[in-house]
């Protein structure tokens, strides 16, 4: 799906201006914890989360994740959009709750991330 | 005797969230400028990236020093601090002493360095009671 229509979805909006509208992800991971995201994630996926700090930019960086979509309508500040820009990661932010996001995404048909237990 | 491509020293400030991740990140692109393969180097990240975070939560500071080969890359994360009491109970899943504020930025969930070890090639730990921490971590490109 492409991340143009996820931002619709969400009725989210676009936090950076490196929108790359024909990027697409087929799977997501949802939580809060980036020591989850660094541990159990694999794959291409698209990271929703509450979590609007700096290291979100960074565990995305590391796990090459090139999609945040931010919860619950956090925003975070420019020094994390300007980071993300520099790094190439798209990031929104919708004001549904995680697990409405998550259920509207996944009725959509996006799967869950594959991950390492 | 194994040729040094790249040597890099990156220092690590303690309570620095701000700043923690830039080593990983610099390590990251001087693989990509090597062209080691993507999964490898999501692997050097992550095990590097957890390391720094370490540093940064539990430590008086620390630093990284990162040795590139032309077949593997060797990362040593050497701190000042507490030390680490118990190193089996700490390689434990979910066991953590990590304070609220590494909650708040989304660690201290106690899965680091399971989670360093899970991705190296090479682990070794060592740690001293009120004089620190040092981890050593190597991965293979092939």
């Amino acid at each position: 799906m492409k991340l143009i229509d996820i931002k619709e979805l969400l009725d989210a909006e676009f936090l950076t201006k490196n929108n790359y509208y024909d990027k697409e992800v087929e799977r997501a991971f949802g939580c809060d914890l980036m020591s989850d995201v660094l541990a159990r994630v694999s794959g291409d996926v698209l990271l929703l989360t509450g979590l609007a700090n700096i290291q979100t930019i960074r565990t995305a960086e590391m796990k090459d994740i090139k999609c945040i979509v931010y919860v619950r309508g956090k925003i975070p500040s420019k020094e994390v959009i300007d980071l993300a820009e520099e790094k190439e990661i798209i990031l929104m932010s919708t004001k549904y709750i995680m697990f409405t996001a998550c259920g509207i995404l996944f009725n959509a048909g996006i799967k869950g991330a594959e991950i390492q237990i | 005797m194994k040729e040094e491509l790249i040597k890099l020293h990156y220092d690590v400030v303690s309570g620095d969230y701000l700043k923690a991740g830039e080593s990983s990140s610099n390590i990251k692109k001087a693989l990509m400028q090597l062209g080691i393969k993507s999964d490898i180097i999501k692997r050097v990240c992550v095990a590097c990236y957890e390391a720094e975070i370490n540093v940064v939560i539990h430590s008086y500071g620390g630093c990284i020093d990162v040795t590139i080969y032309e077949e593997e890359i060797e990362i040593v994360v050497s701190d000042e601090g507490p030390g680490i009491e118990d190193i089996d109970l700490a390689m434990t899943e979910g066991y953590s002493t990590a304070p609220e504020t590494a909650r708040d930025m989304g660690f201290g969930a106690g899965m680091g360095l399971p989670n360093i070890k899970k991705n190296c090639d090479i682990f070794g730990i060592k740690s001293i009671i009120s004089k620190g921490t040092e981890i050593k971590m190597i991965i293979y490109f092939e």
